[in-house]
């Protein structure tokens, strides 16, 4: 089997994940838009006439007035192709189509900071903000922990080795957000340095708002760095401490290479296909986290999005963040699936 | 893969430090909970919610232990019993409380509450006074019962934030030094001549007079809202810390617990016979498995919250759809190795059925594996259900650590330094998050000798 039918396998797989996802989202606050649709119709219909005093008065009892009204809604909610329900092929089919062409309509409630109300407007202003972040976080974190581990690698069961696994241990036994917490009572109330909510105040479009956006972003990077860097550097040394027994290293030994040069050249090479891959991985697993940090430091990107509408219940935000959260983590699975298989021929010979 | 045997992995664990470390912290947590349970009336989680239960506690008090490391002494919350003394001069009875207490600390209390209860007839008048160290008597208040023909019980609170109070207090204005735009409290504890606490012993004294008749005291006592309370300190509304932290302890244990095992179970069992199967069967298992891999978990679980139900054991159920695949897995690469062995082979042709070779014979030897995969799945069970609690999304009626710390980040706690609301929950989740992973690093050494090194 070769890597370009590796890659459609996996490439299907994922297409399938993302069609089942967007299924599962549907289903589960299909109802629930419903209602709310209708309620919307009864609501704008009922304004509509009392708004119009001539047409109640043409009704002799109220009866006959409220059997107009009824009338009315129901040719309404007909046109909005509401009176199938939501689990109708052709319903299903049609919101599923919008969606994957990205048209995820307008927010009930939300909007974005320019004023729309368009879903795929307000995510796409806040998505940059996450990824930011989040990158920036994971870059800095991998560097500490390359270093970190491959210095532990160098000479286990020293004093770093032995702090870099305790630390490892501890650090991921902490929730992020309750260490983002902590973070924001010392250095931002106790310690007035850094800012507590980490929305910049000035306008985005102000020369200034780079450097406000870098100042706000220094908290939640700190924090999810010291979170995260003890068990990168814990995994790098494994993977190391693994390479490091193969017989070509061994084989170096022989000719004389030095040790620090075998470790931080040699090795570190070979330990690269699989450290590059987690490091995609973890980037995903780290974007559905983002949901509780960027709530806890208020940072204006996906997830504070995610969980406003969520409290509110705006539904088309809610299908709409889901799916495009979903393609984020699929495409940096499928980015690691890649990296893997590129760099591991034994990927794509065995199936 | 090895079959170590029972007594081996004990004898191994029992070498462990890290191990035995782990043990020693679920002990006591488990301990904690047994106590929790059997001691503390299952009364105070239901009514967690329910501020009237916590009214007479005082509001975002620090822990009383914090007395003994600093220099000034922050006031306690105390609540005082009344001393009653009658009398009867010209037709006038009078029923006296004394509410007598010694004030020695550095601060002044928060706020008082008078609460009686009484039973009686007619009209009553009654005066709220205070008698200070220094021999000076402040007025607080006259007001009377409501009048009633028959006999009748009666509720009463009097707080010091009534109006009143400030008012009469405003007599006084001359005989202090400053300026009185301070609370009610910080008047009466002061000194004269600047607003600074007196100590001493002061007296309340609640007269309450009749005209023909006693009125009978049924239950009277005044609560000195300190500033120190318990062992963990109080909350904004006013709920004792300690009790929330140790009931979180048994709901941690048990939601991280029963999702892991249940999750260990299902991947297990799924993983395995997915495997033994093999062919189609093993595929068509293993594309699913890879789909539920792929869904982005958090996203969904919250989802799952607010449209089904954020009831507990439903939450159980939603975290373990999410904790089985990597379980599932292994698993399955483990027991495609089994069944290439010669017994496994050997029980195929004397005709045993497959779900008897599967539970038989492949999955005892997965067993060490198993119970290494519960310990290390239990942390990551109990942040992610914090998680969700810390939300928003917790079940109301169970007070979980993530939910302290849901209503700590709502009322501003980092912004207003109550750290005594921020630090324990967080601590305690990563404490028994430590204790499974010491206990699963040191099984996992020993079921998979390759990492020992």
């Amino acid at each position: 089997m070769g890597l370009k039918r590796y890659l459609v396998t996996r490439g299907l797989t994922m297409f399938g994940v993302l069609m089942i996802t967007l299924l599962l989202t549907i289903s589960l606050v299909g109802s629930n838009m419903d209602t709310i649709l209708k309620q919307g119709i009864i609501y704008q219909v009922r304004a509509e006439i009392t708004e119009n005093t001539t047409i109640a008065q043409g009704f002799n009892n109220p009866e006959e007035f409220e059997k107009f009204v009824q009338q009315k809604i129901d040719e309404r909610v007909k046109t909005l192709g509401l009176d199938t329900p939501w689990y109708s092929p052709q319903r299903l089919g049609f919101t599923m189509y919008k969606i994957l062409i990205l048209d995820f309509g307008n927010a009930t409630f939300l909007t974005s900071d320019s004023g729309s109300s368009n879903v795929g407007e307000i995510i796409f202003e806040k998505m940059p903000k996450t990824i930011l972040l989040f990158t920036t976080a994971t870059i800095i974190i991998s560097i500490i922990g390359i270093v970190l581990g491959a210095a532990s690698s160098n000479k286990i069961g020293s004093k770093t080795d032995r702090i870099t696994s305790t630390f490892a241990v501890i650090s991921s036994s902490f929730p992020v957000w309750w260490i983002g917490m902590l973070m924001i009572f010392v250095f931002a109330f106790v310690y007035q340095i850094f800012p507590a909510r980490a929305t910049p105040s000035i306008e985005p479009d102000d020369p200034g708002y780079i450097l406000a956006l870098l100042y706000h972003m220094a908290l939640p990077v700190i924090t999810i760095v010291l979170i995260g860097f003890g068990a990168w550097a814990y995994l790098v040394r494994n993977f190391m401490v693994g390479i490091m027994q193969e017989d070509f290293i061994a084989a170096k030994k022989t000719i004389g290479i030095s040790k620090k040069k075998i470790v931080y050249s040699h090795a570190l090479r070979n330990a690269a296909p699989p450290i590059v891959t987690i490091l995609a991985l973890s980037l995903s697993g780290s974007l559905g986290g983002a949901i509780i940090t960027e709530a806890v430091f208020d940072w204006p990107g996906m997830g504070r999005l995610y969980f406003e509408a969520i409290s509110v219940m705006d539904l088309p935000v809610i299908i709409g963040s889901t799916y495009i959260l979903t393609v984020l983590f699929l495409v940096s699975i499928f980015i690691a699936d890649l990296l893997y298989g590129y760099f591991d021929p034994r990927v794509r010979t065995s199936s | 893969m090895s079959s170590v045997s029972t007594q081996e992995i004990k004898k191994e664990f029992l070498k462990s430090k890290l191990g035995l470390t782990g043990v020693f912290i679920l002990s006591g947590l488990i301990l904690v909970s047994i106590i929790t349970i059997s001691v503390i009336p299952a009364s105070t989680f239901q009514e967690w919610n329910n501020p009237e239960k916590w009214i007479s506690y005082p509001k975002t008090s620090v822990p009383s232990w914090v007395n003994f490391l600093s220099s000034d002494k922050i006031p306690e919350h105390k609540i005082i019993n009344a001393e009653v003394f009658q009398s009867q001069e010209n037709g006038i009875f009078l029923t006296s409380q004394q509410f007598g207490v010694s004030f020695e600390y550095d601060d002044f209390p928060s706020d008082f509450i008078f609460e009686m209860e009484t039973k009686y007839t007619d009209s009553h008048l009654v005066q709220i006074k205070v008698l200070r160290p220094d021999g000076i008597t402040l007025e607080l208040l006259s007001t009377s019962l409501p009048h009633s023909d028959n006999e009748t019980i009666h509720n009463q609170r009097y707080f010091s934030t009534d109006s009143m109070i400030k008012k009469n207090l405003n007599i006084y204005k001359n005989n202090f030094d400053f300026d009185f735009q301070v609370g009610t409290t910080e008047i009466i504890f002061s000194e004269l001549y600047q607003n600074q606490i007196q100590k001493g012993n002061y007296v309340f004294i609640v007269d309450i007079y009749g005209i023909e008749k006693y009125v009978e005291i049924l239950e009277s006592k005044m609560i000195l809202g300190g500033k120190a309370y318990g062992l963990m300190g109080t909350d904004e509304l006013r709920r004792d810390l300690a009790i929330g932290l140790l009931w979180g302890t048994p709901l941690a244990l048990f939601i991280g617990i029963s999702v892991s095992i249940g999750s260990v179970v299902v991947g297990l069992i799924y993983g395995v016979y997915s495997g033994y199967k093999g062919k189609k069967t093993d595929e068509v298992m293993m594309r699913f498995n890879d789909v539920i891999y792929a869904l982005p978990a958090l996203p969904f679980l919250i989802i799952l919250a607010v449209t089904i139900s954020n009831s507990i054991f439903l939450m159980i159920g939603f975290l373990m759809i999410f904790s089985w695949v990597g379980i599932a897995k292994v698993s399955r690469s483990m027991s495609l190795q089994i069944k290439t062995r010669q017994y496994i082979e050997a029980a195929k042709i004397m005709g045993q059925k497959d779900s008897k070779i599967i539970f038989r014979h492949i999955l005892p030897q997965l067993l060490p594996y198993a119970f290494a995969s519960i310990a290390i799945s239990v942390p990551a069970a109990i942040t992610t259900e914090a998680g969700l609690s810390f939300l928003g999304l917790g079940d109301p009626s169970f007070p979980t650590w993530g939910q302290i710390l849901h209503d700590a980040n709502t009322y501003g706690a980092a912004a207003q330094g109550f750290w005594w609301w921020i630090v324990p929950p967080g601590i305690l989740i990563a404490i028994t998050g430590l204790a499974f992973v010491f206990i699963g690093n040191a099984l996992d050494a020993i079921v998979n000798p390759k990492l020992k090194r």
